[in-house]
């Protein structure tokens, strides 16, 4: 008998079924882009067919952090820019769950950026949300590694001399095998997108963009996207690395100026993700190891069968 | 200082096989029946740079490395360079035979390599004049050419350890055997080789005058030679952990390599990822899906740590964690054992938290308190911590084969199955009491999985109501804190009645003058005051493993049977003694330190003379290396 029978359990599952039923309201402000990513999240789950229970929602700190305490799946809102080792971990343990990491620009691409580059470089299978509003938004109004160059902030009140970082490409760089860019104000493409991210087998980074009217007024978010699938002007080849760089360059290059592009820029199904790639090395058992601490027949090798070599 | 014993000492340069070399013979010597303890000095530095490697073996238990020494092999160091006058490294070829003669005992033993170390550089430290003076016997012998005849200049420790073993008048069997064991049969014969020619050369060349001979004893059972980090790894094993994520660090290497390259076999996992901060990360996450896991490193890398050592208090994520004590601060002396991040362990990490930790003093204790940190971390949703340092990492005992003969336990203590879950509290949404009110036995409430039907929460390193929701009401606030910090009093409790054995007693029971003792000094200070009453002196010691929660029993009698006791510990700012002061609120005018900081770990004769010099009061410092901190209010 499985130790872990909510996994691919099948049946019709309510999108109502990851709301949690009593408290906590939300304390986003109102207008708040996290929102768009807590709704398509919401709406995505039940249409590739997974349960709350199935489900593992890694957070780390910041507005954005409190994702899974609106969501009501398994979740573990962690410490900040740390959802990723913990996310990598869980899979590795367990990888029949579904792992959705997800965490804010500072939390994500500043203090955890370490993380990001490795786990993209080892393409754990596991969905990486970053709700990117392009500030701090918990710490109140803080530049971010995504703020643009000149944005001027309590703690940076002459304008940031720093570029802002290029997550597209820095995901691509470091091998993520999808990477797209999806915003709150595009409600039916970020569900699509998600829905994606969860079904793509390796390290899915989504860059959601997220307004945060409190404290990011400028951002260019609010202005009408383009979605690259869908325009003509932008035809290219998503499984083709450099025409993929070429893209996110064109997007990163002009968000700060007027023009929003989202949409799909990288998908790679070929590279087989980390769990794949470590049991092929014989690094990683064929059953789940969560599920054999739950067996009674399972053999537990014993160091007394290793002294030999000391003898 | 007994003379039943053979202190082997072989020296040479980082890289030049003295490491493989040395466990070749102590298992030989093992084999031959005697008790072993190995002592490992090394620079840090990956070629060349003196190092050394001791083996103290005799009929009866040795617990520390001995005073001194009483063989050396010194083959010289074949990577020596830079040769600058002033240079820091030096390129004294020289170095494995001058640095380490003022160890050697009246009457002992030195074989050099003639081939490496040349005639003008002999002479120039004075040799012979030395030799003449404590009556030591110097054997000049060309093990290179040795080597270099029948095999490859390499080889030259085994000639080395042929000569060593004709000098001791030693059977060769032993290590005919080990090198079969170990070597491929394309060397095996070069190696064979040169060990019987250096054997029957030294026989029949040299007149032996010295008294020194290897000493004989047998072992009932059998026995397995193995370090500490060897015991931390094999107790984590047999406590069921199998999943080890980490990020190198020395001396905390050892225990992750272990892991990393049996894992595999036994369906278990190893990550080595990019610092320790994803490290401790990820052994939480692993936790928290339900494996048993452990991460570790050493000072420098632990504090990157206190961040996920936190989150698992918080979210009562089961974790362990192994550090691994070398001389500090900041990256200190990366080779060298100290016992200075005490109250780094114990206090690092924001807020009130709280975790268990150990400290075990030898190799035994490292395998069992490994297995009980697995045990208490799962039972009681706790990260549990292993201290211990760089020379019970890498020192080598011999232990019976049978001590190592049991069950493992692989049990996720107090965590539910679907069926338990079925019966456990909800909330009216449907969510898992996960941090629940009720059901707290010894304070823990139980814990489910990710993955498991009806067992739904959120685990977060904020404060949380019990399904896990945010929350800063204040009851459940103090409801929760207290009942996370009272799990050290159930602890206790256990530890207590199950376990008193972590702190170890020996010495005279009646005796009004105590010695205390922590970690891996263990072994010297046992030795130390074994041979005080062998003396006529009367004296009892302790030596303390559990650090936290702290065994204020057993302390407060220990402490209330003497007049004075003296602390001994390898830091310079008397951290356990600080503990002690601090966990009991009283002793202060009882306690003396002796502490010792250079890199070296303590010999057994610098706390017979550190309690000569305090009990006595003699107006003199202590000869050796070490400080004496009187006790308060002097
Ligand atoms: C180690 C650590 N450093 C700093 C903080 C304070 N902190 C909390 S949230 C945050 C920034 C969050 O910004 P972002 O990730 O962009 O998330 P947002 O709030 O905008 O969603 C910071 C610096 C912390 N909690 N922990
Ligand atoms: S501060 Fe900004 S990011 Fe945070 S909740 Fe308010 S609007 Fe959203």
């Amino acid at each position: 008998m499985s130790a872990f029978n909510a996994i691919g359990e099948e049946r019709e599952i309510d999108r109502d079924e990851f709301t949690p039923g009593v408290e906590p309201q939300p304390t986003w402000c109102p207008g708040c882009g996290d929102f768009g990513v807590l709704k398509s999240l919401k709406q995505a789950l039940p249409e590739v067919g997974k349960t709350p229970e199935e489900v593992l929602t890694v957070t780390g700190i910041g507005c954005s952090g409190k994702l899974n305490s609106y969501l009501d799946t398994y979740g573990f809102h962690t410490i900040h820019g740390r959802s990723l080792p913990v996310a990598r971990a869980a899979k590795l343990a367990n990888p029949e769950l579904e792992v959705i990491a997800a965490g804010g620009d500072g939390d994500g691409y500043g203090i955890g950026g370490n993380h990001w580059i490795h786990t993209a470089r080892e393409n754990h299978d596991i969905t990486y949300i970053v709700f990117n509003n392009e500030i701090f938004g918990l710490t109140k109004g803080q530049t971010s590694p995504t703020s643009p160059k000149g944005h001027k902030s309590k703690t940076q009140p002459s304008g940031s001399a720093k570029m802002p970082l290029r997550p597209l490409s820095m995901s691509l760089n470091a091998g993520a095998s999808y990477v797209a860019r999806t915003a709150a104000v595009n409600p039916n493409q970020a569900k699509e997108i998600i829905k994606e991210a969860i079904e793509h087998d390796g390290f899915a980074h989504v860059d959601f963009l997220t307004q945060c009217p409190t404290w990011n007024k400028d951002a260019r978010q609010y202005v009408p996207y383009i979605d690259v699938q869908e325009s003509d002007d932008y035809d290219f080849d998503v499984t083709d690395r450099r025409e993929a760089a070429e893209m996110m360059h064109e997007t990163e290059d002009v968000l700060n100026e007027g023009t929003v592009l989202t949409g799909r820029y990288y998908v790679d199904e070929d590279r087989p993700s980390y769990t794949e790639e470590k049991k092929a090395v014989g690094e990683l058992p064929d059953e789940p190891l969560a599920e054999r601490y739950f067996d009674d027949d399972a053999e537990w090798e014993r160091s007394y069968d290793l002294l030999d070599r000391h003898k | 200082m007994s003379d039943d014993e053979l202190i082997w000492r072989i020296a040479g340069g980082s890289g030049d096989g003295i490491d493989s070399t040395s466990q070749n013979f102590a298992k030989a010597l093992m084999r031959s029946g005697l008790d072993i303890f190995t002592h490992r000095h090394y620079p840090s530095r990956i070629r060349g740079g003196h190092t050394y490697v001791e083996i103290r073996a005799a009929d009866h238990e040795v617990q520390s490395r001995g005073d001194g020494y009483n063989f050396l092999l010194s083959l010289g160091d074949s990577f020596a360079r830079n040769p600058q006058e002033e240079a820091f490294y030096g390129n004294e070829e020289i170095k494995p035979l001058s640095e380490n003669l003022d160890e050697l005992r009246e009457g002992g033993i030195i074989v050099y390599d003639e081939g490496l170390i040349s005639e003008e550089d002999v002479e120039a430290i004075n040799l012979e004049e030395r030799a003449e003076e404590n009556n030591w016997h110097v054997f000049p012998i060309d093990l290179r050419s040795l080597a270099k005849e029948h095999g490859r200049e390499v080889m030259r420790n085994t000639a080395g350890v042929g000569v060593t073993a004709a000098l001791l008048d030693m059977e060769l069997e032993h290590i005919e055997n080990l090198m079969s064991d170990a070597m491929s049969d394309d060397i095996l014969e070069a190696n064979l080789e040169i060990l019987h020619e250096a054997y029957e050369m030294t026989i029949e060349e040299y007149d032996f005058e010295h008294d020194l001979r290897a000493p004989e004893g047998t072992h009932e059972t059998e026995q397995a030679l193995l370090s500490g980090s060897n015991a931390i790894a094999y107790g984590a094993i047999d406590g069921g952990c199998r999943f080890i994520s980490g990020y190198p660090m020395t001396p905390w290497t050892d225990v992750f390599t272990i892991l990393s390259q049996n894992f595999p076999d036994m369906g278990g996992i190893s990550e080595q990822v990019e610092d320790e901060i994803a490290a401790a990360a990820l052994a939480v996450g692993a936790s928290h899906a339900g494996v048993k896991a452990m991460s570790g490193s050493s000072g420098g890398g632990f504090a990157l740590m206190s961040e996920p050592l936190g989150l698992a208090e918080m979210t009562e994520t089961p974790l362990v964690l192994v550090e691994s004590m070398r001389a500090g601060p900041s990256t200190g002396m990366p080779t060298k054992p100290e016992q200075g991040d005490l109250e780094f362990v114990l206090y690092t990490s924001q807020g009130d938290s709280s975790r268990v930790v150990f400290a075990p003093g030898t190799i035994e204790e490292a395998y069992e308190q490994t297995r009980l940190a697995f045990d208490i971390a799962w039972e009681y949703q706790i990260p549990t911590i292993i201290i211990y340092d760089q020379k019970l990492s890498g020192e080598n005992t011999n232990v019976d084969v049978e001590f190592f003969d049991r069950e493992p336990e692989p049990g996720l203590g107090t965590t539910l199955t679907e069926e338990e879950l079925l019966e456990a509290a909800h909330d009216a949404s449907g969510k898992f009491e996960r941090f629940g009110y009720d059901d707290n036995e010894k304070n823990v409430s139980k814990r489910s999985l990710p993955g498991q039907k009806g067992g739904r929460y959120l685990a977060t390193g904020n404060e949380h109501s019990p399904v896990g929701h945010i929350s800063e009401d204040p009851d459940n606030r103090v409801y929760q804190m207290t009942r996370r910090i009272e799990k050290l009093d159930s602890i206790r409790e256990e530890l207590d009645e199950e376990h008193p054995s972590n702190q170890t007693y020996y010495g005279d029971e009646t005796a009004d003058y105590g010695i205390i003792t922590w970690g891996s000094s263990h072994g010297a200070v046992a030795e130390a005051v074994e041979r005080l009453n062998d003396d006529g002196h009367s004296v009892k010691g302790i030596t303390v493993s559990d650090m936290m929660p702290f065994p204020e029993k057993e302390m407060t009698e220990f402490l209330e049977s003497v007049d004075e006791a003296m602390v001994v510990e390898m830091n310079a700012t008397a951290q356990f003694r600080g503990l002690i002061q601090k966990e009991l609120g009283r002793f202060g005018e009882k306690l003396t330190s002796l502490l010792k900081y250079n890199g070296n770990p303590f010999e057994p004769a610098e706390v017979v003379e550190g309690y000569e010099v305090n009990v006595a009061e003699e107006e003199r410092e202590p000869t050796a290396q070490v400080r004496i901190e009187p006790a308060a209010g002097d």
